[in-house]
């Protein structure tokens, strides 16, 4: 479905991503974790559109993405939740929610997702007249979710969900992401809490100073010695 | 100084205000939108001035009856100056900030110096609207018809502005564009797409007080200046940006106006405005309505 090759991003001079290679299949969770700085962001936001490669390819469903304008990306089926979120703080949640389905103009199109979300994180249909600001992080970090989910994507990604996040509402987003998953949506997602993530996780990549240096299925990264030492702390 | 003269003075003031507040709609809207101020604010409503006379002098259009044609006319001129001047501007290399301001001044110097090309600097003025001249009376206090036509243009304006706001997708898009305009790809949304559709909406917000001008006030290539200058200082004391506290400013300032001018001598009559512009900007740099 997603395919980067070879891809490399460079701030200002500086590289934050080398030569990097992931794909993911349709139906997939697919973990890519590391250590900060480690270009994980880097990757989310050059698919995204966010940031221009300097070499490589991102194909989506056979279709070169790469160097097209973020909300084109959007468009074509990418949702992207990024490590900020970048919620409109002032504006209302149910706004926020409106504002994810600006593509479309159905009604289905519109409310199935909403109900989607809302059953998904129930205590956002609570405070559908509030403004974002107001919520906690956890909450925050849920309506940015329902928010993407609203473009009705086809693949889901995720940059650090679970930061700041008190634990027992980062169980209920990984939980929401399983859901999301079986629901028919694709979710590439990138963490630092490797366990929770690999729990619900099909494969994974590990990146380190902007290089892919290992990959294999969730079970096999999970039970690699070097990984159990330098992110499981075992 | 009798009740009547106080009386007459705020409903001047008010009538007034309301038209100031029409003419800084459009400055606070792109400002809060995108962060450029538009320096050809003045010659965006002196052009929507003239459209105006022209479409009274052609086809006999009543300025009330044009208001809307000018407003569509404007809407359209207002996207293609973002698509083909600050567009260009705002992806300058270096020092975007300087190449705004000079490019929207820029681009106000060639719409003055193009209208006493076309249209002589001469004094026009509309010599048979409807309300042109008009009054009416109402317990001892006159009303000139065109300020009250004004005045309620205005009022529907907001009350309309309003509504696309904080009702419409188009609305929630300008302000969400307009806290993250980074953020709103992530919805799908082109920026440029509604930084176009808001340049476009603030030059038919200052259409709409262009034809409602014509009807009262003389036309001619430099008229925009007072008028401009009154908005930057309305946007200022409204807080910048924000196109509601623009109404309220608007209003203030109308008032502060009309009470000067019953104080001092008429040609002192702008004391009062900046006087109070700079209190505010001393006291509370942010305007009265703005949030930091």
């Amino acid at each position: 479905m997603l395919a980067a090759r070879d891809l490399s991003t460079a701030y200002g001079g500086l590289i934050a991503l080398t030569q990097a290679t992931i794909e993911v299949e349709r139906g997939e969770i697919v973990c890519v974790a590391g250590a900060n700085g480690a270009g994980k962001s880097t990757l989310l936001k050059t698919i995204a559109g966010m940031e221009r490669p300097c070499s490589g390819v991102v194909e989506f469903l056979g279709e070169r993405i790469d160097g097209l304008a973020p909300h084109l990306v959007t468009k074509r089926g990418i949702a992207y939740v990024p490590e900020n979120r970048r919620l409109f703080s002032r504006l209302s949640v149910d706004d926020n929610l409106r504002l994810g389905s600006y593509l479309f103009r159905g009604r289905s199109d519109r409310d199935a997702p909403r109900e989607m979300a809302i059953r998904l994180f129930p205590r956002l249909g609570e405070r559908l007249l509030q403004r974002a600001e107001t919520l906690s992080g956890g909450e925050q970090q849920m309506l940015a979710i329902s928010r993407a989910l609203m473009t009705r994507p086809k693949l889901l990604m995720l940059d650090e969900p679970s930061q700041g996040i008190m634990p027992k509402l980062v169980d209920e987003i990984f939980d929401a992401v399983s859901e999301i998953r079986a629901s028919g949506t694709t979710v590439l997602i990138v963490e630092q809490r490797l366990t929770e993530c690999l729990e619900i996780a099909d494969r994974a990549y590990v990146l380190q100073t902007g290089r892919v240096v290992m990959s294999g299925t969730a079970a096999e990264i999970r039970d690699n010695a070097g990984v159990r030492k330098a992110y499981l702390g075992l | 100084m009798t009740a009547q003269a106080v009386a007459q003075s705020l409903v001047s003031g008010l009538l007034m205000g309301l038209i100031y507040a029409l003419v800084a709609a459009g400055l606070a809207l792109v400002f809060g939108l995108m962060n450029v101020v538009n320096f050809a604010h003045g010659e965006f409503l002196m052009t929507a001035m003239y459209a105006a006379f022209g479409l009274f002098v052609a086809v006999s259009l009543d300025p009330l009856l044009a208001a809307p044609f000018v407003a569509a006319a404007m809407f359209i001129f207002g996207s293609v100056v973002y698509l083909g001047v600050v567009r260009f501007a705002m992806s300058a290399s270096a020092n975007a900030g300087m190449v705004q301001i000079f490019a929207t001044f820029g681009l106000g110097v060639v719409m003055r110096g193009l209208a006493q090309l076309l249209f002589t600097p001469n004094y026009r003025s509309i010599p048979h609207s409807w309300l042109g001249g008009r009054t009416m009376q109402i317990a001892g206090v006159y009303l000139p018809a065109p300020q009250l036509a004004g005045a309620c243009v205005s009022l529907a304006t907001f009350g309309a502005l309003w509504l696309i706001i904080n009702r419409t997708d188009f609305g929630r898009a300008l302000e969400a564009t307009r806290e993250d305009s980074g953020a709103v790809a992530l919805v799908g949304i082109d920026r440029k797409r509604i930084f176009a559709l808001g340049w476009g909406l603030g030059a038919a917000l200052v259409g709409l007080a262009g034809a409602v001008l014509a009807i009262f006030f003389y036309i001619y290539p430099d008229v925009g200046a007072s008028f401009s200058l009154i908005a930057y200082v309305t946007v200022a004391l409204g807080g910048f940006g924000s196109v509601f506290g623009a109404f309220a400013a608007g209003i203030l300032v109308g008032l502060v106006e009309a009470g000067s001018a019953l104080v001092l001598p008429a040609s002192l009559k702008y004391v009062g405005v900046y006087a109070l512009y700079l209190l505010v900007v001393l006291v509370r740099p942010r305007g009265l309505f703005g949030s930091l």
